[in-house]
């Protein structure tokens, strides 16, 4: 019964944990906030002061901060197209009836569950090594110059690298949602004369967009702030070729040990994130609506 | 335009056999139904015709062609499916002009036959909800009108009424009959329910473990049964069967007498028995009595026998509607 009493204790209930998450979320917030207010150098301890908003001035005409905000897009943009293509062209793949089923599918997972650090140290060093790397061997065996993947195209690397983890996810999601699709529906298009594409663009596309709309979503929730990749693989180099938003609040805290600075960052970076995140809510954020 | 003719059909799932060799002819512009308990291959030789699944054996002719290795979308044959199969992301317009568009139909005929199809069925007030907002006689009628667009040289059913409430169900079978009528083409109509097959049809295919068991008019099969399977699978409520002494005393091993071949009497008469249940549906009356010496059996009384829990009566077969069987089952005429 959802008396008035109900809901009161429900709520009294509740309480302690929204309290909870609410000065989580609000207490970080607020000292950012605050930081980012004061001249905060590590170098420089015992000399903080109220400077307002000079930091904001200095960060948001750095040069660096303009070429972070592209890397960011076209880092989140690349991994996006790549996951959801090739997500979706795996998932596609998946959904045929093969032998050893099980076993492809959980290896098809399983670059999910190794940790960025890792994964970006086996690429570097095995895989996109100029020297001791599988693709400059290859490259070896057909008489080419190898590649020297970080310094000729270092974002194109992360991009390969980051997606590489992100596939599997949008592979899974994709392919639950091929599950869910009615055979008869199948069976219907392909008897109304629908070929293999025709069935693709207006049968199974439209079912699993809903899905891809949740992936594409999610991916750039976690998009926005990769770091590890960056950190073991490029440093954000060269130059400020790799550099994104949350690798450049790294640089300005903990390299150049300018607190007030990074934490001016972190609030541009909050910002632009809510802006994104309102933009895509709105682009396709409808797909979700049922 | 719509002969179909199977020639010993085979269709095996592995180690099963689903369908053991069927052959059938089924004449153009006929309402063929083929009728039989789950699990005997109905839905499975329907697909076979459309194409939907691959034979193991034998041949599918359609309109005097071999049909039997062509892909579905070019037998020309339509389907309608027992969840409709609608495309919940379109609308209804869209859904019916599905098959025009794969076709390479240009816009104005498209427009054109789907409101023709859309008046035909009471659908033009919905063309442009999506399936989702429409009851399941609506859904229906949508899924029978993306068939008949395409001008198919049959129509193949599979269980269409099953999700429908009773009201809805005895509705559109009447509709589908008029359908049928009106556009005089082939249609092959599956289903569970020996009402809709009675109803229906031109000619019943009473298919059983995938085997034919018999292929008659409705009347024919209610009158002259072959064998026991359709001598109880066809006629509601259920044909009695009777066997040993009682059977021998009239003539086979085993015998068979409808509901509404036994006389009732409170007097005198061959069987006697006491009455368990009595089902007055207003019109008539299923008496289920328990019978000396035979067990229960059916009866269908008129409406104004009253007679009820306890009472005890007496049964007299009419000789002229008794089904003899022999031990095998088959009918001995």
């Amino acid at each position: 019964m959802a008396t008035l009493h109900t809901r009161a204790s429900a709520r009294a209930m509740l309480s302690p944990a929204v309290l909870l998450l609410l000065a989580w979320m609000l207490i970080p917030l607020g000292m950012t906030i605050y930081f980012s207010l004061l001249r905060y150098n590590l170098l420089m301890p015992g000399l903080e002061s109220f400077v307002g908003i000079e930091n904001y001035q200095y960060f948001l005409t750095d040069p660096a901060f303009f070429d972070a905000i592209w890397n960011t897009l076209r880092l989140v943009g690349g991994i996006l197209l790549i996951t959801i293509v090739g997500g979706t062209l795996l998932a596609l793949l998946l959904d045929q009836p093969i032998w050893g089923q099980g076993i492809v599918r959980l290896l098809v997972i399983a670059p999910f569950f190794v940790m960025p650090t890792v994964s970006a140290l086996v690429w570097k060093n095995m895989l996109m090594h100029p020297v001791n790397g599988l693709f400059a061997w290859i490259a070896d065996i057909f008489g080419m110059q190898p590649i020297d993947w970080f310094a000729e195209a270092p974002m194109l690397s992360v991009i390969l690298i980051v997606s590489w983890g992100w596939l599997p996810f949008a592979t899974l999601i994709t392919l639950t949602a091929l599950q869910s699709l009615d055979s008869e529906q199948r069976e219907a298009a392909e008897m109304d004369g629908a070929g293999p594409l025709s069935i693709f663009f207006y049968i199974i596309l439209p079912h699993i967009s809903r899905a891809l709309t949740v992936v594409v979503l999610i991916e750039t929730i976690f998009l926005l702030s990769v770091f590890a990749e960056i950190l073991v693989t490029t440093n954000g180099g060269p130059g400020t070729a790799t550099t994104n938003l949350t690798f450049l609040v790294y640089a300005q805290a903990l390299l150049q040990f300018d607190v007030g600075l990074a934490s001016a960052g972190g609030v541009v970076a909050i910002v632009l994130a809510n802006i994104v995140a309102i933009f895509l809510l709105r682009l396709i954020g409808k797909n979700l609506e049922a | 335009m719509g002969a179909i003719q199977l020639e010993q059909v085979l269709k095996t799932f592995d180690a099963t056999t689903v369908i053991q060799g069927v052959d059938l002819e089924i004449e153009d512009g006929a309402f063929v139904v083929f009728v039989g308990p789950s699990g005997c291959g109905k839905s499975t030789l329907l697909r076979l015709i459309a194409g939907l699944e691959d034979v193991s054996g034998g041949r599918i002719v359609i309109d005097g062609q071999d049909a039997t290795n062509v892909p579905p979308a070019k037998r020309e044959l339509a389907m309608v499916f027992q969840s409709y199969a609608l495309y919940p992301h379109m609308s209804v317009y869209r859904n019916i002009a599905f098959p025009l568009k794969m076709g390479g139909v240009d816009q104005e005929t498209q427009r054109q036959k789907v409101e023709a199809a859309a008046k035909t069925l009471n659908l033009t007030d919905y063309l442009d909800r999506r399936p989702g907002q429409l009851s399941g006689g609506q859904r229906q009628r949508v899924a029978i009108g993306r068939a008949i667009v395409r001008e198919p040289k049959a129509f193949l059913f599979d269980e269409p009424l099953s999700n429908l409430d009773a009201a809805l169900r005895s509705a559109m079978r009447l509709e589908l009959s008029e359908l049928h009528q009106k556009l005089e083409t082939t249609m092959i109509y599956v289903t569970h329910d020996q009402v809709e097959a009675m109803t229906m049809a031109d000619k019943i295919v009473v298919l059983n473990g995938g085997r034919i068991e018999q292929v008659g008019s409705p009347l024919d099969l209610y009158r002259r049964p072959d064998n026991l399977f359709v001598a109880g699978f066809i006629g509601s409520p259920k044909m009695n069967i009777v066997d040993g002494a009682h059977a021998e005393k009239l003539g086979a091993p085993t015998i068979g007498v409808r509901p509404e071949h036994i006389a009732l009497s409170t007097e005198a008469g061959d069987w006697s028995g006491v009455v368990g249940v009595a089902e007055h549906l207003g019109s008539d009356t299923f008496l289920h009595i328990e019978t000396d010496g035979i067990g229960k059996l059916t009866v269908r009384a008129p409406g104004d026998v009253l007679v009820s829990h306890g009472d005890r009566v007496w049964l007299t077969p009419m000789a002229d509607h008794i089904h003899r069987f022999d031990a095998g089952g088959r009918a001995v005429r």
